[in-house]
């Protein structure tokens, strides 16, 4: 049915055995793909799978090893972005190519400014501007700086920043991996008025509801190669998930029936301010018991940070009560640890891990005064190796090398490291922060699956998520935190299971 | 991708890649060394055995390789806290301030206790220095770079201050304070050894020698970089004031300006070179020492190659073994990384 | 009138006195701006004192001298940039580098050359730049205030002073009005965003720290060729990094640049004046802390008391392509 179509107008991009090496890394192996015209073209797949490389090459930031790139029918060479700029290809970045400090005007110009002296070409581009807003209903103040800008509106000007280079061809990587949800549910209205004004756009994401969602034909890679091209409305989640990770995956938390026991965790009347004294945790009263999970949903920002941290004892609070155990919980993070409190932070670079040490190193961070690890007054090497061996079997790390700087796992697997790190040491309450951010759909599972295993064992677990589907898959009881406060401490509800993703 | 030091082996890692970048420096040396019209071969000759040839140039290659190994940890300590303390000049300078308010009025005191005194001194004022811009990174975001730099000039203006001013004697246009008691005169090695019937050359080779290897070996269990910015500081600029020890304490005897003559920036290169490791870092002062010394042999023996040339190769060391320690690398990374890959295949 | 011929004399010395900080200043102006942090503009300067002193000693031209200052100076500024930029080297190691190569090589080519203590000859009034006499100074002297300022801090000084405070205005010209201007700007606080547009990074961080050596090579043939009669071991004597806290107290901008080197050139004038001259109700100021009120008002400034200096996002951090 395409076919005919495809004779009548060429398709928009055209990959033909695009292969690609790191070293020994092979990141895309013989690709072929076809992009239609005027179409929302979904490329999904795990981390690592190659969309990204794939992507890099058809912008020109790499140059494939062999292969070759048709833009509307014509064979076309892409050395550099300028190439790919000139052949009506724009790209939106995961993490924005925006300077922060200069105005949305200077940065839709940049790379594009019109002539030696400036004044003329801002001018010009001020008009173009004016006309894009209009046709495409992207408003935003050209003068404003971008620093000041929500991240949405930024993105609309990445957006605005390619459509003024007279991009044809729109590719978005992971797009609303910084958005809030309505801003995401912007995005979408975006895309498809893009899409109606004949615009092609390539959507780069792992998430499978956005697929489903934006897509008109889905393209899924794994391990550098491309495994299918289907139509969206022919496949399903679960197919999609399958085919992303090569075997079946249940998308879908199973958990029994349980009864919470006596509380672990009591927070009552918590405020929490930051340094500039605004109260970022406002009045907040909340209970965890033994074999519960309790989510804390809300946009973020809105105060769970703070929270986590006030609770784990890195930020001093302002006024309340923690108590833990029936104990309160003085504000120091080894104390903390020493009363069974485990804590898996929200942003594991900042807070969790350190990158530029090997994962033994990790492994016993926070931990490293523990007898196991001491001989006299040295570290006992071959114990933090064994150790170390142990759990990366136990949580399925990728590839089980101790001595391997953790900046080079994945962050699947580096989020299972530092799970591993706290989970073994049978802590009575676990806190967990934001456990699949950055994490492949396959190990989404099996953190899932850890969560719900410290739930069965009969500890308290309380998590943070911004993702709504983990909190309503996992959490027993949902707290939902806004401006600070936690209006609706939703009663227990039924266990129920839910799409995941 | 992004991890191609991890497959070199570590001997290349830590002792060939600076061995070529040395030898660099070495040869561009040797080029200043053409243009002034001196054979490099010869001066080669002439430092080396000004360096290590006899007793009393081996005893003065350690006397510097002893400021080396202070500043040089110094500077690591703060590294390894990813901080850039370049301030050691400033902090030993103070340090020195230090040693002279224990030696100068506590004179009549044995040894046995000014010693340890001095040691206090020492590390708490070049700590005290290094405290504001540590406290300023780590509450207010100041850049530990620019203030230390900052600190370095205040230094100076304040130590000229004192020694014109305040403690310099009634009467003396010398910018310096009067000597110290024989009892604050850091013992020589020679001295110590001759006690024990053990004769060696004399040189001014003293205690604090012994004093930066204890150091060292304590930075080495002390194991752990330290990730307390104002910690790692303090620790750092106690180090840097060691550095007086050696020099107020254990040769000048007086506090004098400017004894600290760059040292603290060489720390620098000393520990990089050292790769930030105690021992890696001995070595490297090991070096510096004897260009140091050998310099100093080389423009006496040769009236027309001065001082500064030990400057000179101190830069193009500073330049080819840090701030060009990677020209290199691809280079020999893929010349090591290469076999290892059809191996696997 | 007396005291106010006395801040007239004040202030055209204090010119004079800013005139190589302002050089040096917006040196490390451009270099930063383009995210390489320079702390080498001290050593920078020396080369180009060295180098004016020398050639114009030998040629008889002081044009010829400012010439080969600065291509002496751009060239260490490229080889500062091919440490950091091309092979991604640390950039204060790299600056300390060459501030110890600078110190050592003019000191030991001084010597080796002209055997007169690490000197270079001195030079004759043809042979260096010197003040240019605006038109009835002299007649205008007596006039209070307007001829004052015309006569003794306008007129009269040579013409690299006027270069300096030409830089200033078109720099910022350069910097806000035009393409390259734009693009080094955005180089220096994100890189990414260049390098996707199109633009190639290491070109620009490259023609910034060409464009950060052509100022220094002004700056040092000011030192021996214009404000002296020859090159002295060390005359930067601290310079590049008085210029450097200018830098940063004037928050990395062209005209706050101007006016910090002025004041820290005020403050030079009024210690050289104040030398052991008692003032009325505060007794001597010790010389050493007016020298220092230059780093110490930096460090206040970086702790946010006075403002908050914010530096160049991406300073400091070698462009690497991310995967």
């Amino acid at each position: 049915m395409t076919s005919t179509k495809a004779m009548a107008v060429p398709p928009a991009i055209a990959l033909a055995h695009i292969d690609k090496r790191f070293g020994p890394v092979h990141a895309n192996k013989d690709i072929s793909l076809e992009i239609e015209k005027g179409t929302i073209h979904g490329i999904v797949g795990e981390n690592g799978a190659g969309k990204s490389t794939l992507m890099s090459i058809l912008f020109g930031f790499y140059q494939a090893d062999s292969g070759e790139i048709r833009v509307d029918g014509k064979e076309t060479h892409i050395a550099s972005p300028t190439d790919a700029i000139r052949a009506g290809i724009g790209m939106v970045h995961q993490h924005f190519m925006l300077v922060g400090k200069f105005t949305v005007l200077e940065n839709i110009v940049l790379g594009a400014e019109g002539g030696f002296v400036l004044n003329s070409g801002l001018a010009k581009a001020r008009r173009e501007l004016e006309r894009l807003e209009k046709d495409y209903g992207l408003q935003v103040d050209p003068d404003a700086v971008i620093d000041d800008l929500p991240v949405g509106l930024q993105q609309r000007v990445e957006i605005l920043k390619a459509l003024y280079r007279g991009a044809e061809v729109l590719i978005l990587d992971e797009p609303t991996g910084v958005l809030t949800p309505n801003e995401a549910e912007h995005l979408f209205r975006i895309l498809k008025q893009l899409k109606a004004q004949g615009k092609t756009i390539v959507f780069i994401t792992h998430k499978l509801k956005e697929i489903m969602a934006v897509t008109d034909r889905v393209s899924v890679m794994r391990r550098g190669e491309m495994v299918a091209t289907v139509e969206t409305a022919a496949t399903s989640p679960e197919h999609l998930a399958e085919l992303m990770v090569g075997r079946r995956v249940l998308l879908r938390v199973v958990k029994s029936e349980r009864e919470p026991e006596r509380s672990v965790l009591e927070v009552k009347n918590l405020v929490v301010k930051d340094a500039a004294g605004t109260a970022k945790v406002d009045g907040v009263s909340f209970i965890v018991r033994a074999g519960e999970i309790v989510g804390i949903a809300g946009v973020a920002g809105n105060g769970q940070s703070e929270l986590l941290e006030a609770i784990t004892g890195i930020r001093p609070p302002f006024s309340g009560e923690i108590l833990l155990n029936g104990k309160p919980l003085p504000c120091d993070p080894a104390e903390a640890r020493a009363q069974k409190l485990a804590h898996v932070p929200e942003d594991r670079h900042r807070l969790g891990i350190v990158t530029s040490f090997d994962a033994c190193e990790n492994v016993i961070l926070g931990y490293h005064g523990d007898e196991l690890y001491q001989k006299g007054i040295f570290q006992d090497r071959r114990a933090i190796r064994s150790d170390t061996e142990k759990k990366m079997r136990d949580f399925d790390v990728r590839p089980q090398d101790p001595y391997l700087r953790l900046g080079l796992f994945s962050g699947g697997n580096q989020q299972k490291i530092v799970l591993a790190r706290e989970i073994e040491q049978d802590p009575d309450l676990l806190i967990v922060g934001q456990p699949t951010r950055g994490v492949d759909i396959g190990a989404i599972e099996f953190i899932h699956n850890r969560l719900i295993a410290m739930r069965e064992r009969g500890k308290a677990v309380l998590l943070v998520s911004v993702e709504l589907d983990e909190i309503r898959g996992l959490a027993d009881r949902v707290l939902v935190m806004c401006g600070g406060a936690s209006p609706a401490n939703a009663r227990r509800r039924r266990p129920r299971s839910r799409s995941a993703s | 991708m992004s991890a191609p030091s991890r497959e070199l082996p570590r001997w290349v890692d830590i002792g060939l890649i600076p061995l070529v970048n040395l030898l660099a420096a070495f040869l561009v040396t040797g080029l200043v060394f053409l243009a002034i019209g001196e054979s490099p071969l010869e001066s080669v000759a002439i430092m080396v055995n000004g360096a290590f040839g006899y007793g009393t140039g081996l005893g003065y290659t350690l006397f510097y390789t002893t400021d080396f190994i202070f500043t040089g940890l110094a500077f690591a300590v703060s590294f390894h806290a990813g901080l850039f303390n370049i301030g050691a000049e400033g902090q030993a300078y103070l340090g020195g301030l230090g040693v002279a308010l224990v030696c100068l009025p506590l004179g009549f005191l044995p040894m046995v206790i000014i010693i340890p005194l001095a040691i206090i001194g020492a590390a708490l004022f070049g700590a005290g220095w290094a405290f504001i811009p540590a406290y300023l990174q780590a509450k207010r975001g100041s850049h530990v770079v620019i203030t230390t730099i900052m600190f370095n000039f205040i230094a100076a203006a304040l130590m000229i201050y004192l020694l014109v001013n305040v403690m310099s004697p009634k009467g003396s246009m010398n910018p310096e304070t009067r000597p110290f008691d024989v009892n604050a005169h850091l013992p020589f090695i020679h001295d110590v050894l001759a006690g024990l019937g053990i004769t060696i050359a004399k040189s001014p080779l003293n205690l604090s020698f012994l004093w930066a290897l204890i150091c060292a070996a304590a930075a080495y269990a002390g194991m752990k970089p330290q990730r307390l910015i104002i910690i790692a500081m303090l620790i750092s600029g106690g180090l840097s004031g060691f550095l007086a020890l050696n020099e107020i304490m254990g040769a000048q005897n007086r506090l004098l300006l400017e004894f600290t003559a760059g040292y603290g920036f060489v720390g620098i290169a000393v520990a990089l070179m050292g790769r930030s490791h105690p021992f890696g870092i001995i070595l490297a002062a090991i070096l510096f020492g004897a260009l140091y010394q050998g310099g100093a042999d080389l423009s006496f023996e040769k009236p027309t190659v001065t001082r500064d040339m030990i400057v000179v190769i101190q830069g193009l060391v500073i330049l080819f073994a840090g701030a060009l320690e990677h020209m290199f690398r691809p280079r020999i990374a893929h010349f090591f990384t290469k076999p290892l890959k059809t191996k696997e295949a | 009138m007396e005291w106010l011929d006395l801040i007239a004399q004040v202030s055209g010395s204090a010119i004079r006195f800013s005139v190589p900080l302002l050089f040096a200043c917006l040196a490390g102006l451009y270099s930063e701006r383009a995210g390489v942090f320079d702390i080498g503009l001290e050593g920078k300067m020396l080369i180009g004192a060295f180098t004016a002193g020398t050639v114009a000693a030998l040629t008889g031209s002081a044009w010829l001298g400012l010439l080969a200052a600065v291509l002496a100076s751009v060239f260490f500024a490229l080889l500062h940039g091919f440490a950091s930029i091309t092979h991604r080297g640390n950039q204060i190691v790299s600056g300390v580098a060459i501030n110890f190569i600078a110190a050592g090589l003019t000191a030991q080519l001084g010597e080796t050359w002209f055997k007169i203590g690490g000197q270079t000859p001195q030079l004759t009034n043809q042979e260096r730049f010197m003040s240019l006499g605006w038109p009835f100074a002299e007649a205008l002297r007596r006039i209070p205030v307007i001829g004052q300022v015309y006569s003794q801090v306008l007129s009269g000084h040579n013409i690299l002073v006027y270069a300096a405070f030409l830089a200033v205005p078109l720099t910022w010209w350069l910097l806000y009005r035009t393409r390259f201007g734009l693009r080094l700007r955005a180089v220096g606080e994100n890189p990414a965003a260049v390098d996707t547009a199109g633009i190639s990074v290491q070109g620009m961080r490259y023609a910034a720290v060409a464009c950060c050596g052509v100022l220094c090579g002004f700056a040092g043939a000011y030192l021996s060729i214009a404000q002296s009669a020859g090159f002295i071991e060390h005359m930067t004597a601290g310079k590049g990094f008085i210029a450097l806290a200018a830098l940063i107290f004037a928050k990395w901008r062209p005209i706050p640049a101007m006016w910090a080197c002025l004041l820290f050139g005020v403050l030079d004038a009024i210690s050289i004046r104040l030398q052991g001259v008692p003032i009325a109700g505060i007794g001597i100021v010790p010389v050493q802390l007016m020298q220092a009120v230059p780093y110490i008002l930096t460090v206040i400034l970086l702790a946010g008391f006075i403002g908050h200096a914010v530096a160049p996002k991406a300073g400091g951090v070698p462009y690497v392509k991310e995967k």
